[in-house]
C-alpha cells in the first residue's frame, strides 16, 4: 500500500482524488454510492451570491469521447449553501473545497467573504464566467481581469484560495502568473473548453444555450499540456483535472505536475470513478515499487 | 434511496417493431428496489454519457428487469447491438415514478410512442379498472398490444395515419373516458402529454405525466435534465432524473 497522500497549500489530503464541482452537487447522491471518506476531497457546485436557476434544457449533449455542458451556475445561492449543505459536508472526513462564482468581482468577493467566518477548508474560484461589468467576457481570459478578481477575493479571505484557471487563453501560463502574484495559494486546470454542436437536421444547436463547456477523455492531452506549462512557470502547487477517467490518467498528470487531480466528467460516465482511480493509483504505484504518490509529482522527464 | 451499479446479464433480446427493442436484464438488486415509473441508466460501451431506459416490467421473483427502448441515436444503436448474453453496465433504479394511487374508480393509462413502455405495469397494476389509450405514427409502430390485453385492461389504439385502430390522437376517446375517472396516467412526446394534462384539467381530475430530457449522472447532482416546474406558486427548475421522470401534470410549466 502506497502512501497517497498529498498536501496542497497547506492542507492535507489523503489521497489526490477529488470530485471537480459540477459533477458531485454536494456529495449527497453519490453518498448513496460510496462513503465520501474514500475521497481526498470533493468541490461542492459553484456558489454565487444569490440563487440562480439556471439555463434552460437541453443543458447536455454528448461528443466522441466526451461531452458538452451548459447548466448555467445553478444553485441555491451562498446563504443556503452555508445554513443547508456546508454542515453535512464538514462531517464527512474529507477536504472540503467550496467552488465559487459570481458575474462580478465583487460577488465573488462577498462569497468568500461569507465563507471565510465558516469551517470549509479551502475556496476554489471559478474565474471561467461572464464579467457582466466587462461586457460579458470571462474574467479569465485576460492576465487583468484574472489578477483583478484574485485580488479582491485574495482580501475577502484567509483560506486557502485555489484559482481555477480556463483553458480558453492563448497563453495559461502567464495567467497563472498573474493569479499566484495577486496572493493565489494554488491553481486549477482546466476547466471545460468552449464548444458546439448542431443537429443538422434541425438546423438548432444542441445545447439550449447554443454553447456549452467541453470535458471528458478527449480533452485530456489538452489538460496534460497545460497542467505541464503552468506547473513549470509558477511556484504554488497545481490541481490538475480535464478528462481524467483512470488511475493511470491521475498518474500521468501528476507527472505533469498536478499536487492533485479532479474528476469530472467521468463521474457521470461511472459514479464509482473517483473510488475506482484511487485503487489504480495504489496498485499502479506498488507495482512500481514507488513508496509514495509525491514522488510522482512534477516527475515527466521532458525530452 | 440506495443506488447500484453493476453489470448484469442480458437474459433476452427480441425486436418488436422497426428500431424497437425488448431486453429482459438479469439484476437482482436493480429489480428488487424497483418500482413502477422508474427507469435505468445504461452505458453503451465506449460512450461517455449513460443512456436513461424506463423500466416496463419488474419481476421481483425472477431477479429481473424489463426495458423496451427505441435505437435512434449511436448510444442507442449501440446498446441495440448489445448480444444476449453479454453484460449491460447499470446504474438503477432511479427517479420519483408513479404514485400509486388507491383509487376506487377508473384509472386512465395513456401515452404515446416509446413512452408506451412505462405504462405496462400501470396496466398490470390496475388491470380491469384501466382504460389504455395509446397513440403510434401507424400500424408498424404498434408495440405491446397483447401485452396490455392481458392486463385485462379496456385497450384503445389509435395511429395517426389511421392505418390501425382509431384515426387520430390519443384525446379523442381519452375526452370519451374521461367521464366519472379517478386518475390519469401518461407517457409519451411532450405535445401530447401537454394535450393530455389539458383535457384532464378540463375535467378536474389528477394527472400523472412521465417527462423525458437529455440527462447526465441521472442521481440528481449534475443538473443537466432541467425542466420548469411551478409547486406551491413558486416557479423552479426541477430535473428530470431525480424529482421526475414523472410529475404532477399541474406542477408541469410546459
Amino acid at each position: 500500500m502506497a502512501d497517497l497522500s498529498v498536501n496542497v497549500a497547506g492542507i492535507d489530503f489523503k489521497n489526490p482524488v477529488i470530485p471537480a464541482s459540477g459533477v458531485f452537487g454536494y456529495g449527497r447522491e453519490y453518498e448513496e454510492f460510496y462513503p465520501l471518506s474514500k475521497l481526498g476531497g470533493i468541490s461542492t457546485k459553484g456558489t454565487t451570491g444569490q440563487m440562480r436557476t439556471g439555463n434552460l434544457a437541453p443543458r447536455i449533449a454528448e461528443t466522441p469521447m466526451g461531452m458538452l455542458n451548459s447548466v448555467g451556475l445553478q444553485n441555491p445561492g451562498i446563504d443556503r449553501f452555508i445554513s443547508h449543505e456546508l454542515p453535512n459536508l464538514m462531517q464527512k472526513d474529507t477536504v472540503i473545497i467550496a467552488n465559487i462564482a459570481g458575474s462580478t468581482p465583487e460577488e465573488c468577493a462577498e462569497v468568500a467573504s461569507k465563507l471565510d467566518e465558516t469551517d470549509v477548508h479551502m475556496i476554489e474560484l471559478n474565474i471561467s464566467c461572464p464579467n457582466v461589468k466587462q461586457g460579458g467576457a470571462a474574467f479569465g481570459v485576460s492576465c487583468e481581469g484574472a489578477s483583478a478578481v484574485t485580488k479582491i477575493v485574495r482580501n475577502a479571505t484567509k483560506k486557502p484560495l485555489i484559482v481555477k484557471l480556463s483553458p480558453n487563453v492563448t497563453d495559461i501560463a502567464s495567467i497563472a502568473k498573474a493569479v499566484e502574484a495577486e496572493g493565489a495559494d494554488s491553481v486549477s486546470l482546466i476547466n471545460t473548453i468552449l464548444g458546439m454542436r448542431i443537429d443538422i437536421n434541425t438546423g438548432r444547436p444542441v445545447l439550449r444555450n447554443n454553447c456549452g463547456g467541453m470535458s471528458g477523455p478527449a480533452v485530456f492531452p489538452v489538460a496534460v499540456r497545460m497542467v505541464w506549462q503552468v506547473a513549470n512557470a509558477v511556484k504554488i502547487p497545481v490541481i490538475g483535472m480535464g478528462g481524467i477517467s483512470s488511475g493511470r490518467d491521475a498518474i500521468e498528470m501528476m507527472m505533469a505536475g498536478a499536487s492533485a487531480v479532479q474528476v469530472g466528467a467521468a463521474i457521470i460516465t461511472d459514479p464509482f470513478a473517483p473510488v475506482k482511480i484511487i485503487e489504480e493509483m495504489n496498485q499502479f504505484l506498488d507495482e512500481k515499487g514507488i513508496s509514495s504518490v509525491k514522488d510522482i509529482i512534477g516527475s515527466v522527464k521532458p525530452w | 434511496m440506495k443506488y447500484t451499479q453493476g453489470k448484469y446479464l442480458l437474459l433476452e433480446k427480441k425486436t418488436l417493431a422497426k428500431q424497437i427493442y425488448d431486453f429482459t436484464i438479469l439484476c437482482p438488486e436493480v429489480a428488487q428496489a424497483a418500482s413502477v415509473g422508474q427507469f435505468v441508466n445504461i452505458l453503451p460501451e465506449g460512450h461517455t454519457l449513460r443512456r436513461p431506459i424506463s423500466i416496463c416490467g419488474i419481476d421481483k421473483e425472477k431477479g429481473t428487469l424489463r426495458i423496451v427502448f427505441m435505437a435512434k441515436g449511436d448510444g442507442t444503436l449501440k446498446l441495440a447491438d448489445t448480444p444476449k448474453g453479454a453484460n449491460l453496465d447499470i446504474v438503477g433504479p432511479l427517479g420519483h415514478g408513479f404514485t400509486m394511487n388507491d383509487v376506487s374508480g377508473k384509472t386512465i393509462i395513456t401515452g404515446g410512442g416509446i413512452g408506451v413502455p412505462p405504462l405496462l405495469p400501470l396496466a398490470k397494476h390496475y388491470g380491469k379498472d384501466a382504460v389504455v389509450i395509446l397513440g403510434f405514427r401507424s400500424a408498424d409502430a404498434v408495440i405491446l398490444k397483447q401485452d396490455f390485453e392481458a392486463t385485462g385492461a379496456e385497450v384503445i389504439i389509435c395511429t395517426d395515419d389511421g392505418s390501425y385502430g382509431v384515426h387520430g390522437m390519443v384525446t379523442v376517446p381519452l375526452a370519451e373516458k374521461i367521464s366519472g375517472a379517478s386518475q390519469v396516467l401518461s407517457c409519451g412526446p411532450i405535445p401530447m402529454l401537454k394535450a393530455i394534462s389539458a383535457v384532464a384539467e378540463e375535467n378536474s381530475v389528477p394527472c400523472q405525466v412521465s417527462l423525458e430530457e437529455r440527462m447526465g449522472c441521472g442521481v440528481g447532482a449534475c443538473l443537466v435534465c432541467a425542466c420548469k416546474v411551478k409547486k406551491n406558486g413558486e416557479e423552479r427548475f426541477g430535473h428530470v432524473c431525480k424529482d421526475g421522470p414523472v410529475f404532477d401534470s399541474k406542477e408541469v410549466m410546459w
